[in-house]
């Protein structure tokens, strides 16, 4: 207690010096919470659109299937029978048919993947529901990339062009009757979504489907063909590029700390070198060396107190207010190909604070008790009459 | 008077004959197709906003075996094809690799140009998978031509109906139009500049467009055209792709 009590009046006493090093490191320790609060956030996010705009609770794929090669389509699909029929009449599952086209916005060849959905699921966020829209044209939605992409908008008619399933050509004129909003470029970079039954018959394949979204209510089971593919396995993209930000972040997190920390173990080092008279009068009343050497360490480690304490005092209202307004991301982010919203919401879990707390004061106490050391080699009689050693 | 005239009229309008459709193929056929042909050509792409040409020079036996080379630009110089009995391999230097297009690569533009790999690989006869039908005659230019209707009667055709427009004297297509399943026209093939060379008729410039997207399409220039030549086996080999 004596030794928290000395720590703090030294400290107190050392006045600009120390709230210099305590502003430097309340900046990093407030920094290192935001930005994994933001990482987090935008996990959080990420996941929970693209589980309610793409994957659902798992999806169910044609073993031809691969999400990254379009030339697999022409065989990635097969019929719905049985129990996947069911299991989609019950809502449980909804069928997503998916053949390549191309279409012409303003002259210009764009090839396309045409998605037939069922306009009544209630799986996925999509505004499938607008599909039901009675045009003399085939209905159409789709996302606002795609339309800034075509330059297209709600009520335009485009031509698409697409093979059958022997591999004729076919056109049809579509209706864009909703241009949907959403964070999830993988349902709307160069796609274009019709009701199911429509391209099932514009394409010859009937009742057929190339992949299925499961609701909450599927409980994984043997469907052949169909192959179960879990939400974990769908979402691990994301939980990839997360994890490489967070190492990313992590060079960030320690060069702040270094700076922060250089300033104390400085401190440090100027505290043993000036204070050595005060060193040999502990010695002399009888303190142990490892006593001094633990007043000493906690004086530095207690800058990690003060700075958490002051970034407590002004983080807190600029974090909070972060999190309630977001942090608004520019719109080049938008084609990196992840989900990202237009705002981040930071999370800022216990977990984080306490994990940062610690890290700032563990990294703290380790700098100041390094140069505390050389009090061990220090001889008392000639500290009390500071002679430099 | 008046009876005689309108009599005369749907005389001239209905009482029309045209030979068959399938003959008018037969002569076509007759007349563009040969044992061999070698010929050297220019393939120029118009894009929206320029233009690119390349130079190559093809050796084919009937419509089944065919080998090009590209001669320029510097880019594809050396870049080799080979259509072997509905497959194709492709050549490039710079990879000194041989693919094979297959499948639905097939469907992808040759060298960003208009016409697709499976437009150069169908050999099948037009009388095996169309319905020909001759629905008239028109004037093009200063040429009179039969206007032919095929109609596909098997299933995996990539263009549900085609448009011909076959010279009556010379029997030389001088239009084509290719239709999608719905009727919406999509390509259309013009042929230009037609010569006799040893004794047939044969366009020297094809001019292909997709009508549904800009530019002025890919037109095709023969620079010389030999038929019936000596060409050695071998070069429908794969093993002449690399030499």
């Amino acid at each position: 207690m004596l030794a928290f009590k000395l720590a703090f009046r030294n400290l107190l006493g050392a006045g600009l010096r120390t709230w210099l090093n305590v502003t430097v490191l309340s900046i990093a320790f407030v920094v290192i919470v935001f930005y994994s609060g933001m990482l987090d956030g935008w996990n959080r996010q990420a996941l929970t659109d693209t589980k309610n705009w793409e994957v659902g609770f798992g999806q169910l794929w044609h073993p031809n299937y691969d999400p990254f090669d379009p030339f697999c389509l022409q065989d990635a699909h097969a019929p719905i029978t049985g129990k996947t029929k069911a299991l989609a009449e019950l809502g449980q599952i909804t069928p997503i048919l998916i053949t390549q086209a191309t279409i012409y916005p303003q002259g210009r060849m764009q090839n396309i993947f045409l998605k037939g959905i069922d306009p009544n699921q209630k799986i996925i966020q999509l505004p499938t529901s607008e599909l039901n829209n009675k045009t003399d044209e085939v209905p159409a939605i789709i996302g606002k990339r795609m339309a800034e992409e075509a330059k297209i908008k709600q009520g335009d008619r485009l031509l698409v062009r697409w093979r059958d399933k022997n591999g004729t050509f076919d056109t049809r004129e579509v209706k864009i009757v909703s241009v949907f909003n959403c964070n999830v470029q993988s349902v709307d970079n160069k796609q274009i979504w019709i009701p199911l039954k429509t391209l099932q018959q514009i394409t010859g394949l009937e009742n057929e489907a190339t992949l299925f979204i499961a609701g909450s209510a599927f409980k994984n089971q043997t469907l052949t063909p169909w192959q179960f593919k879990e939400l974990k396995y769908l979402l691990r993209e994301i939980d990839e590029i997360i994890q490489t930000k967070k190492v990313g972040a992590g060079v960030i997190y320690g060069l702040l700390l270094s700076i922060a920390l250089l300033a104390i173990f400085d401190t440090q080092v100027l505290s043993v070198f000036r204070r050595q008279k005060e060193i040999g009068t502990y010695i002399a009343l009888g303190m142990t060396r490892a006593q001094v050497v633990a007043i000493f360490t906690i004086e530095g480690s207690a800058h990690s107190l003060l700075a958490i304490l002051l970034g407590t005092l002004w983080g807190s209202p600029l974090l909070w207010h972060l999190q309630n307004s977001g942090i608004p991301m520019p719109k080049s982010v938008d084609s990196m190909g992840v989900s990202i919203s237009e705002n981040i919401f930071p999370v800022y879990s216990m977990g984080l604070i306490l994990s940062t707390v610690l890290l700032v004061i563990i990294s703290a106490t380790i700098v100041s008790y390094f140069p505390t050391r050389k009090i061990t080699k220090l001889r008392p009689t000639d500290a009390l009459k500071g002679k430099i050693q | 008077m008046k009876y005689l005239f309108i009599f005369l009229l749907v005389i001239q309008v209905f009482g029309k004959e045209y030979p068959d459709g399938d003959l008018i193929i037969r002569k076509v056929d007759q007349n563009m197709s040969s044992k061999n042909r070698i010929f050297e050509s220019s393939m120029t792409i118009h894009g929206k906003r320029n233009s690119r040409t390349m130079l190559s020079r093809t050796m084919s036996e009937g419509n089944k075996k065919s080998f090009t080379e590209y001669l320029s630009p510097a880019s594809e110089k050396g870049t080799k094809m080979l259509k072997l009995q509905g497959q194709l391999w492709i050549y490039s230097p710079s990879t000194d690799r041989i693919i094979q297009i297959s499948g639905n690569m097939l469907r992808q533009s040759v060298m960003g140009s208009d016409l697709s790999y499976e437009d150069m690989m169908d050999d099948r006869k037009l009388m095996d998978i169309y319905t020909v039908k001759v629905t008239g005659d028109e004037t093009l230019g200063d040429r009179t031509a039969y206007i032919v209707e095929l109609t596909a009667k098997v299933e995996n055709v990539a263009y549900f109906k085609q448009r011909m427009w076959i010279d009556r004297e010379r029997f030389v297509p001088v239009k084509e139009e290719l239709y999608a399943k719905s009727g919406q026209l999509l390509k259309r093939v013009d042929f230009k500049d037609v010569q006799k060379i040893q004794g047939r008729w044969f366009p020297m410039t094809i001019v292909y467009k997709d009508v549904l997207k800009d530019g002025n399409g890919t037109e095709f220039n023969m620079t010389s055209v030999k038929f019936d030549q000596q060409i050695a086996d071998y070069i429908f080999t794969k093993g002449s792709l690399k030499q």
